[in-house]
């Protein structure tokens, strides 16, 4: 049986999950939504993976949420709170319930519980060698990636003036 | 100590919270949430199974820290499509969307 610590995160961050999605001020779902990604942190923490850990609380709780809320406050409006949902949400319920249940079965099923968890762990000298060595091609496409995801969203967002390519401050 | 299984079953639910997420959600942002909450059930997972390996297991961390990252790209791109879209249509309800349709 899980521990209690175990227990506690998890029903926070599911809880908080479920508030990101269902709140009615989109602005209060945001700031649940960064409960529940620092409960995954915490679970990072349990399992040992302190620096994915860090790592998840520096970019999802960073800069993610930061950047979901600023756009929140440059697009909101009032329309938002009383938007009928009726029948899909008996649908998407019952969606989830089937996807829950399903998934659940098998994995109860599949035998997992039997694993022998090793006393030592991963240290992050270990995961920046592998990063930078075997892993070094991965990392350089993963910067360029980033570098174009940034260069491509900042001139998505540009305000052209005057249907003029160039102009613009932000 | 947690067992593997606990970790696999949360991540399920979390994912199925995701899947209920983009299918009643109408509200773009919301949308963006729940791909959220899917990705961080993925990470879980991963790291989970590094975890509990038989032996010290450096890929899956690795793993995870990729996808961290490609996600918060993917959040960056579709939050500027976002704006965009609010700029055409003063509103980001997907339904608002139908008239991209080809």
């Amino acid at each position: 049986m899980a521990d209690p610590a175990f227990l506690t995160v998890a029903v926070i961050t599911v809880a908080s999950a479920i508030i990101a999605l269902e709140f009615k001020e989109i602005i209060y779902g945001a700031i649940a939504l960064a409960i529940s990604l620092l409960g995954i942190a915490a679970f990072f923490v349990l399992l040992d993976a302190t620096f994915v850990a860090m790592f998840q609380v520096a970019v999802y709780v960073g800069a993610v949420v930061v950047l979901v809320i600023f756009t929140i406050m440059l697009v909101r409006r009032e329309a938002w709170m009383a938007v009928p949902e009726g029948r899909r949400k008996v649908m998407g319920i019952t969606i989830m319930f089937i996807t829950m249940f399903g998934l659940g079965a098998v994995f109860i099923a599949s035998g997992l519980t039997e694993q022998a968890v090793p006393e030592t762990t991963v240290t992050f000298t270990q995961i920046g060698e592998q990063m930078l060595t075997y892993y070094s091609p991965a990392l350089i496409a993963m910067a360029l990636t980033l570098a174009a995801a940034v260069i491509g969203a900042l001139a998505l967002a540009k305000v052209e003036l005057g249907g003029s390519r160039s102009g613009g401050n932000n | 100590m947690a067992e593997i299984i606990d970790y696999v079953i949360l991540s399920a639910v979390l994912l199925a919270i995701g899947i209920y997420g983009l299918t009643v959600k109408r509200n773009a942002i919301r949308m963006l949430f729940a791909i959220e909450i899917i990705a961080n059930a993925a990470n879980l997972n991963l790291v989970a199974f590094s975890r509990n390996l038989p032996v010290p297991n450096v890929t899956g961390q690795t793993l995870a820290l990729f996808s961290i990252a490609i996600a918060a790209a993917e959040v960056a791109v579709g939050l500027a499509l976002i704006i965009v879209a609010y700029r055409l249509y003063r509103d980001i309800d997907v339904k608002e969307f139908r008239s991209m349709r080809g």
